[in-house]
């Protein structure tokens, strides 16, 4: 069993609409301080597989196909023990 | 004439869809997104508006799985003429029938009302009853009508004229909804027999519901 987390996020200089939204909502908080903020989704799946190497190929695979459109989006992968 | 419309859990735009093209004179079927394949008789393949599977993940982003889409891909690639609709051009550009994608519009809100629109190119069988520069108004209903491409496939669409739609106003000026990249509200594939829209001609085909201009828009599908 391992706990794979994938974060997806819009590509730099695709426009976040949500991320600028909330930058601008911090600095009207006074956070003056945040140069950027961007906003994703993050998925968490639980594999039943041991083998590492075959649990990245096999969600970076689920990425390509379905969890991100990489038209727009990136997306990194986090293995969890 | 007999056009083919989808139907996945969540569509919400077939029954318009299917006043629409019989009001035009076309037989029309409902196909359940389980089929296997496209009826045989089909001219035109419509995929409508909605939420299919609930927007879940992506806009139609699980929908490109369903059964069905295999055989659209088919169709569509042996040269059957494939129409998206809102949710429809989402599905479309989700299973690479179409370039590009679709984002959450940049005002973050779900957009709904008349907007006018410029056809730019009218050397397709979608919209050769209009010519260019004419402006049609038609309702827009969508949250995830950004239109996006990279600069290099922007390039591509306007060298191949695959931009068939813009936003404008009553005057034929681009004023641009929800962030589109150009103003784009429609396109079509580099062969011209796949085409996707944001706005709803179907929602457009009485003048006592605030426009008939959508007629003007499916009307050259019936005479192909």
């Amino acid at each position: 069993m391992m706990k794979v987390i994938v974060n997806v996020f819009l590509k730099a200089g695709v426009l976040d609409s949500q991320g600028k939204a909330v930058h601008h909502a911090l600095e009207s908080l006074h956070f003056n301080n945040v140069s950027d903020v961007r906003i994703g989704k993050q998925i968490v799946l639980n594999l039943d597989e041991s083998d590492e190497t075959k649990a990245m190929a096999d969600v970076t695979k689920m990425c390509e196909e379905l969890l991100a459109n990489t038209v727009i989006e990136d997306y990194n992968i986090e293995l969890v023990k | 004439m007999k056009v083919t419309i989808l139907q996945f859990p969540g569509t919400n735009c077939e029954y318009d869809t299917q006043y629409a093209f019989e009001k035009l004179g076309a037989k029309t079927e409902i196909l359940w997104h389980k089929s296997q394949s496209v009826p045989s008789d089909t001219d035109l393949l419509v995929v409508a508006g909605g939420f299919s599977y609930g927007d879940y993940l992506r806009s139609g982003a699980i929908a490109k799985f369903s059964p069905v889409m295999k055989a659209v891909a088919k169709y569509a690639n042996s040269g059957g003429k494939v129409l998206g609709i809102c949710n429809g051009f989402q599905v479309l550009t989700e299973a690479g029938l179409l370039p590009g994608a679709l984002k959450r519009n940049e005002s973050l809100h779900f957009i709904s009302k008349h907007h006018h629109l410029k056809v730019i190119d009218n050397d397709n069988i979608f919209l050769e009853e209009l010519s260019n520069g004419d402006v049609v108004n038609i309702p827009i209903a969508h949250h995830d009508g950004n239109y996006y491409i990279d600069q290099d496939g922007l390039k591509e669409l306007y060298e191949n004229n695959q931009v068939l739609l813009k936003y404008c106003d009553e005057d034929g000026d681009i004023k641009n909804p929800n962030g589109s990249i150009d103003a784009i509200a429609g396109i079509c594939n580099r062969e011209r027999n796949v085409f996707g829209l944001m706005p709803h001609p179907e929602r457009a085909m009485e003048k006592i519901l605030g426009s008939d201009d959508g007629l003007k828009m499916l009307q050259g599908f019936l005479k192909a």
